[in-house]
């Protein structure tokens, strides 16, 4: 309940300045709210599809990225020798932007899902693998210690430590991530295909359509919530032990 | 009679981050079956080393730590190990926490949950099972470290410092605590502490380590512990004495090297403990 009136405060605080940056720039390239919502509500019908796609396609490309990252990530954190290995190579390859792969990936993986899929994936993979690697090597020798010394096996330190422990920094990725991941879903789909909301958005724009252009903008940002939610979400899920005490 | 424990000549080089580092050498000790063993010296003299061995974590350079005749080559079952900070889990809860040998030995759920419970009753943590480790108080911690051995059929105990983060107050409790369940289970104990106090009043012998490379200097024999109010006694007082006396050529031979610091017993690690303890046990 909380959660949702602090948004409803958002959407107003939003709204208002909107207003009045657009009055006071008063640029056809700046519609105000009140001459998007009609346009948001009259292409509903077209959007909702695009939506559907992109959220989609973003949603699998986390997905993707994550799932592949994510057990690296842990083994690299915990064997000093394939970090020795794979540090320096993951140092040259993390600062290069992944969207400058994009031409290569449609060359490979044509103008449909795969390539922005894939684009999403890579990123998220990078962003990922180097949080869980660092979250990894940080998991407490004590906690540890303690639990090989009941007999775990490599995979009880792994499933009841090393895991739980890189959790709550794997979450920070995501959320933070979600927003990098929109933000090349717009790109890939705006340079390719004509699908998904920045085909929409810039399609608009070609059309000079600065309303209709601004609805897509609106339910991209929609988009981009509800992302973070399912990541929230699931964060509160999966480590609950933070919401209580220190621990 | 068969040994609980053996060091046999046992030393520890490992390389540090500057140059090797012995941390045990010519370490020689025998520990009996139940017999409670306190281990006190002072900080770096491979006190938390020597424990380690024992519970399979780390390897001798040279010497052998036999464990109910065997040679610990890695964690043993019977073998309980509770560390400084606990080495709780804060994603699981306190049932979580004092079931995991039992799950990580995969006993039966039914057994699991039996024994669990038993085990929290008799640390007193029974209403606080579904709780989590960073909801409780530092004393209720240390408890629920207890209890995850004692959910378990041990035969050794290991114990590293395990009172040092508490209050006076709370530590003699607990020490009283440490003392009740070594008489009920019978245990063979070894516990590395700071506290001069403390090793008199759970040591029936008391093992005196020189500092860095860490072998045993003394040891010493308290035959009067075993009850839990040997802490007024004269006898205890004498005792403290002797550990005091046993540790104190350590302190000198350490502050030679420093002659500014002109207080008991230097201790870069937590210099005002150890101090409160050598002064007035």
């Amino acid at each position: 309940m909380r959660r949702f009136l602090g948004y409803l405060v958002a959407i107003v605080v939003i709204l208002l300045g909107w207003q009045l940056t657009a009055l006071a720039l008063s640029s056809p390239a700046l519609p105000t709210p009140w001459a998007t919502l009609p346009m948001l509500l009259r292409f509903t019908p077209q959007l909702a599809p695009d939506f559907s796609v992109s959220f989609y396609r973003v949603v699998i490309a986390m997905f993707l990225g994550t799932v592949l990252a994510m057990p690296l990530g842990l083994a690299v954190g915990r064997s000093p020798r394939l970090d020795a290995f794979l540090a320096p190579i993951l140092y040259i390859l993390y600062p290069i932007p992944k969207i400058v792969l994009l031409p290569v990936l449609l060359v490979l993986l044509g103008l449909a899902d795969a390539p922005k899929i894939v684009l999403i994936a890579i990123t998220i993979f990078f962003q990922v693998l180097v949080t869980v690697r660092d979250a990894a090597k940080g998991v407490p020798e004590g906690a540890i210690l303690s639990v090989r010394s009941l007999g775990a096996s490599r995979w009880d330190v792994f499933k009841d430590v090393v895991i739980p422990a890189s959790l709550p920094e794997l979450f920070t990725a995501l959320r933070i991530s979600s927003g990098t991941a929109v933000a090349i879903l717009f790109f890939a789909e705006a340079f390719a295909g004509n699908t998904g909301l920045g085909y929409f958005i810039v399609d608009s724009w070609a059309m000079l359509n600065y309303p209709r252009m601004f609805a897509g903008i609106v339910v991209m940002a929609v988009l981009g919530v509800i992302l973070y939610e399912i990541f929230d979400f699931a964060e509160r899920h999966l480590t609950r032990w933070r919401r209580r005490g220190t621990g | 009679m068969e040994e609980m424990l053996v060091y046999d000549h046992v030393s520890v080089a490992y390389q540090g981050s500057t140059e090797p580092v012995v941390a045990l050498a010519d370490f020689n000790l025998e520990v009996e079956r139940g017999e409670p063993i306190a281990l006190i010296g002072p900080s770096g003299s491979g006190k938390s080393t020597s424990l380690l061995l024992v519970a399979g974590l780390l390897r001798s350079t040279e010497g052998r730590v036999l464990v109910a005749g065997e040679p610990v080559l890695k964690p043993r079952l019977e073998t309980a190990l509770i560390l400084q900070d606990f080495g709780l889990l804060p994603w699981k809860t306190v049932f979580e926490n004092a079931a995991l040998g039992l799950r990580i030995r995969h006993f039966t759920r039914e057994e699991r949950i039996r024994r669990t419970s038993r085990a929290l009753e008799q640390v007193g943590l029974t209403d606080f099972a579904k709780m989590y480790p960073g909801e409780l108080s530092g004393g209720m911690r240390q408890r629920l470290a207890l209890a995850r051995t004692l959910a378990l059929d041990v035969d050794l105990m290991l114990m590293d410092e395990p009172l040092s983060s508490l209050d006076a107050l709370l530590r003699e409790g607990l020490q009283d605590m440490l003392l009740t369940l070594w008489q009920s289970r019978g245990y063979a104990q070894v516990l590395v502490t700071h506290s001069i106090e403390e090793a008199v009043f759970l040591g029936r012998r008391i093992a005196v380590m020189s500092p860095r490379p860490g072998r045993i200097a003394t040891v010493l024999e308290n035959p009067g512990m075993g009850t839990l109010d040997y802490r007024g006694t004269p006898e205890f007082y004498t005792r403290c004495q002797q550990v005091r006396v046993a540790l104190n050529p350590v302190c000198l031979s350490e502050r030679s090297e420093d002659v500014s610091d002109g207080n008991a017993c230097k201790d870069d690690s937590r210099p005002k403990d150890t101090r409160e303890d050598l002064s007035h046990a």
